[in-house]
């Protein structure tokens, strides 16, 4: 059994002030002054606690509010209420919503996964990832108990191609050479950035994140920089250039490197194995409604591991595209299918936004998930999109330094991590490898709503 | 089974206002400086929101203003103010009140039933919340046809729990609903008896949750239903012998798969006392029962109260994962009355968001599913199923025994009528700021007995009327007659305007 993969975590805290969902509205017009004032009696202090942030000269109030409305409720004259944040409301758009941001934000900061009172408050269901729910063992399957420490849950992935048998000559020695595969100790890889400020320190804090966590960022060939050197064992570098650009001494010392699908992808994958031999090389590929053939052939023809990629919402590219998981899903089904799954690796990313898209899509079939946006937005990123237009970054995160970043993305992935092993334990896996294409062990609303609700309201 | 219609001996409702000075409210009433006190707006009122006051009237209860719609009456204080003093708007804070499923609506009628005993007038929706799907998007169909024009009291709510014909005592109770498990130390001592006796004078039972019997219950032994869950927290075999129905929690719906957290914090040193644990130390229940790795373990547990108390019933309290419909037969066949089924979108103290929001399936879901397994099997009518995990309204209960529940059970919504505002924060520091789910002492003295008692009572008084005329609606006696009618219920993606036998209440 590896030794437990335990990621370190440590409070770090916010350098802006946060966007609550709501604010506190108090007038002083018409005040009793009573000798004791309702803010006197909060139960959090929280008008004891409040002071103002030099910073940005902003009141601290909302921030510590936990919305009891017990001032609200108290106050003779009616004087205070709560109101909605319009900038709270501004955070994100559709798919990135203010809470997924907020929670994101709340990981980074805390270190610690969401725990709240009260049973589920959201909707019934959604679209993409919210039309899915995980299994639970009931009664009759031990389930584990990974997040408490008692038992192991292993989160360890491969990447790299498999071979399905070894072959032996007629001494019975081994005649195979197993390609090489590179662990990574949670099914996590950092991916390009959809958009950013100037991200030289944001590089630099993805890349210690990685480190720290073991597993890896993918950084653009024309961004490496010779202060990346350190990070080598931890970088996927994406040859947006020219292969024979690379320094030898810089490739010898890579694990993994990523290639653009086109034409002769596997002609250049050759040409880097055969600098490199010990180099897992991963083709990058936009997901759209040619994957599934596309990922079969490249399959058959030597493939180690392809990355598939969505945009920022999860859609394939296409005139009516598919989301994510159902593109992937066809994909898994249909290698399945042609009895060529396990032979390679499947990464996939794009609008991965939380922790229960990780363990749906590998359901779904993915072997491991990249991830981008919640990178920044674990260094507070508002999800504004305004660098996209050359506009200033409202957190500054050009400005950031790299080892408070790193902290951040280990908490955030620290949650991460956690809430995949809860639901690991509920469904009684013990590796997250079992977890891949487990689509028996999930629950799909489009078959439930089918067969529970159109059935409804029919005589007879 | 055929169910004698019983006539239901019912607690009197009485009006019991919000303990707090200020009832949140859809509506927000000011009076203006303009104001000359002439006290026309007192008279006209018929809502009493105000009160007579030394420079202008005070208002008193705004949350009973009729709003907006008050226009057409000729009562209506705004226009009829000979000084224009009087400012009717919305609520600023009511926007942000509530979440999709508990919207500031069902919020806000809980707790106009819960003060008044009456339905809502205020233009609240009291029947679904704002989560867009499930109950939220279920509606009855009503026939063309008048319905039952009979007295309430002839129309029977009545259940039976002991379906098994086995030689144990029948248990019936009077309203398809019992309230579910919460622990001493997840919440109050005033909120678990307040919970008790509002089920005794209900005729039905309540739930201890697992973390002891306090004996503040003992007199209430015959409406209690003790439960056994993984930690064993409080388990005595005079507790168990004590009551007529004994719970096997194997899971919860808010965490499936996971197991019960109590912080530090709220394990003060009764709570230690009651779980014989040491006081200031994190609680956990593990997950699962690590004595039942089979049908044949699960069997052997519900013998051993069989055994221990032969005249108590045994429910199996289980969530629903994927093949929640087997779940349901083995329980059957290791010999238990009852299966509650608790769905993924229940209430808990404390649980992860991430196992709230994805493990296990909504109750809308696993209900008809088991429903029709066990129908298919032939014994669903040898077997009680209760319905948890997100009923909110009677409309939400209905409907889940449309879908095949014998009755549900109740958690949240007892706490919303003790005006819990669904904050999210009963677990942190010192617990629940309004005293409801706490065991800090200040906070506990928020509540009084027979205060929360009334409240609770009042508005599952309110839901049993409604229970009554959907009934009557549907030319239904009895709410045994509603179990498993899929034909009584559309979801408003599916139906077709077409095929509609009747009228959609939407």
């Amino acid at each position: 059994m590896p030794p437990k993969y335990h990621i370190h975590t440590s409070r770090t805290a916010n350098r802006f002030q946060l966007i609550t969902k709501s604010g506190i509205i108090a007038w002083d017009e018409g005040c009793l002054k009573c000798v004791r004032c309702v803010k006197k009696d909060c139960v959090y202090k929280v008008y004891e606690k409040r002071g103002i942030d030099t910073r940005q000269m902003l009141e601290s109030l909302d921030s510590v509010c936990m919305d009891c409305f017990r001032c609200v409720q108290g106050c003779p004259n009616k004087l205070i209420h709560k109101g909605l944040n319009p900038s709270y409301k501004e955070l994100g758009d559709h798919y990135w919503t203010p809470e997924i941001i907020s929670g994101l934000w709340y990981q980074a900061e805390a270190g610690r996964i969401p725990v709240s009172g009260g049973g589920y408050g959201g909707n019934f269901s959604g679209p993409g990832f919210d039309a899915m729910w995980t299994d639970m063992s009931e009664i009759v399957r031990p389930t584990r108990d990974g997040i408490h420490g008692r038992e192991y849950i292993s989160t360890t992935v491969d990447i790299g191609r498999k071979v399905m048998a070894l072959e032996f000559d007629q001494t019975g020695a081994l005649e195979t050479t197993p390609p090489p595969v590179v662990e990574i100790p949670q099914p996590i890889l950092f991916d390009l950035l959809p958009w950013s400020p100037p991200r030289k320190g944001i590089n630099l804090a993805m890349l210690e994140g990685a480190r720290s966590l073991g597993t890896f960022a993918v950084i653009r060939q024309s961004e490496f920089i010779p202060a990346m050197e350190e990070y080598l064992p931890n970088i996927v570098l994406y040859v947006d250039g020219s292969l024979s650009d690379i320094d030898p001494d810089i490739l010898r010392r890579l694990r993994l490197i990523e290639i653009p699908y086109g034409k002769g992808v596997i002609a250049s994958q050759k040409v880097l194995k055969e600098r490199h031999p010990g180099l897992v090389t991963i083709i990058r590929m936009e997901l759209n409604p040619y994957s599934s053939s596309n990922v079969l052939r490249l399959t058959a023809e030597g493939a180690e591991v392809i990355h598939l990629v969505a945009d920022e919402y999860g859609l394939e590219k296409s005139g009516k595209p598919l989301f994510i998981k159902e593109r992937v899903r066809k994909i898994h089904l249909h290698l399945v299918d042609k009895g060529v799954r396990d032979q390679i690796t499947l990464i996939a990313g794009g609008g991965i936004a939380m922790a229960e898209h990780v363990a749906k899509l590998i359901i779904c079939g993915a072997d491991a998930l990249s991830v981008d946006i919640p990178l920044l937005v674990a260094m507070e990123c508002r999800v504004c999109r305004r660098c996209r237009e050359g506009i200033s970054c409202p957190v500054e995160l050009e400005t950031i330094d790299h080892v408070w970043g790193a902290s951040r993305i280990r908490n955030l992935m620290a949650g991460w991590h956690n809430q995949l092993l809860e639901i690991l334990g509920a469904m009684g896996i013990r590796e997250v490898r079992r977890l891949r294409g487990e689509m028996g062990r999930a629950m799909f609303f489009e078959n439930l709503e089918k067969e529970i609700f159109a059935a409804l309201g029919k005589r007879g | 089974m055929a169910i004698k219609t019983k006539t239901l001996k019912l607690p009197e409702i009485r009006p019991v206002p919000s303990r707090f000075r200020n009832a949140l409210g859809k509506y927000r009433v000011t009076i203006t400086k303009s104001c000359n006190n002439c006290g026309l707006c007192i008279t006209l009122c018929p809502y009493s929101v105000y009160k007579a006051g030394s420079k202008k009237p005070r208002v008193a209860a705004e949350h009973l203003c009729l709003g907006f719609p008050c226009k057409e009456k000729d009562f209506f204080c705004v226009n009829k103010c000979p000084e224009k003093a009087i400012q009717l708007t919305i609520n600023p804070s009511f926007e942000i009140l509530g979440d999709r499923r508990w919207s500031a609506d069902l919020l806000a009628s809980a707790w106009h039933m819960a003060e008044t005993g009456e339905l809502p007038y205020q233009g609240l929706n009291y029947k679904t919340g704002n989560s867009g799907g499930g109950f939220d998007k279920l509606r009855f169909i009503f026939p063309k046809a008048k319905g039952l024009d009979v007295p309430d009291e002839e129309i029977s709510t009545t259940i039976e729990l002991n379906r098994s014909g086995d030689s144990r005592p029948s248990v019936t109770i009077p309203v398809p609903f019992y309230f579910g498990g919460m622990s001493f130390g997840s919440v109050s001592i005033v909120t678990m008896l307040s919970r008790v006796k509002a089920a005794a004078a209900l005729k039905t039972f309540c739930c201890t949750g697992e973390g002891g019997y306090p004996e503040e219950l003992i007199p209430y032994d015959d409406h209690i239903i003790t439960q056994i869950a993984t930690g064993l927290f409080g388990v005595r075999e005079e507790t168990i012998k004590r009551v007529r129905i004994v719970e096997f929690k194997y899971a919860q719906g808010a965490k499936p798969g996971l197991g019960g957290h109590l912080l530090g914090d709220k394990v003060t040193s009764r709570v230690a006392s009651m779980r014989e644990a040491v006081a200031g130390s994190a609680l956990f229940s593990p997950f699962p029962f690590h004595s039942v790795y089979s049908v044949e373990d699960h069997k052997k547990h519900v013998d051993w109260i069989k055994e221990t108390n032969y005249r108590a019933l045994v429910s199996v309290k289980v969530s629903t994962p994927s093949d929640v419909d087997m779940v349901a037969v083995g329980s059957y066949y290791a010999g238990a009355h009852i299966v509650q089924l608790d769905g993924s979108y229940g209430g808990t103290g404390a649980a992860p968001d991430i196992a709230k929001k994805n493990i296990a399936m909504p109750i809308e879901y696993a209900v008809p599913k088991v429903h029709k397994f066990l129908s298919e099997e032939g014994i669903r009518d040898k077997v009680t199923i209760i319905a948890s995990g997100g009923i909110r309204s009677a409309y939400d209960m209905a409907k889940a025994i449309a879908l095949g529940a014998d009755g549900v059970c109740l958690g949240t919504a007892d706490l919303v009528a003790l005006e819990c505002i669904r904050c999210h924060h009963c677990e942190s520091g010192r617990g629940c700021a309004r005293g409801i789910a706490t065991t800090d002492e200040e906070l506990t003295s928020l509540m009084e007995l027979d205060w929360a008692t009334q409240r609770i009572i009042n508005m599952y008084l309110t839901w049993q009327r409604q229970l009554i005329s959907i009934l009557k609606r549907l030319g239904m006696r009895s709410v045994t007659e509603l179990v498993g009618r899929f034909d009584v219920i559309g979801h408003l993606d599916y139906i077709k305007q077409k095929d509609l036998e009747g009228d959609l209440d939407l």
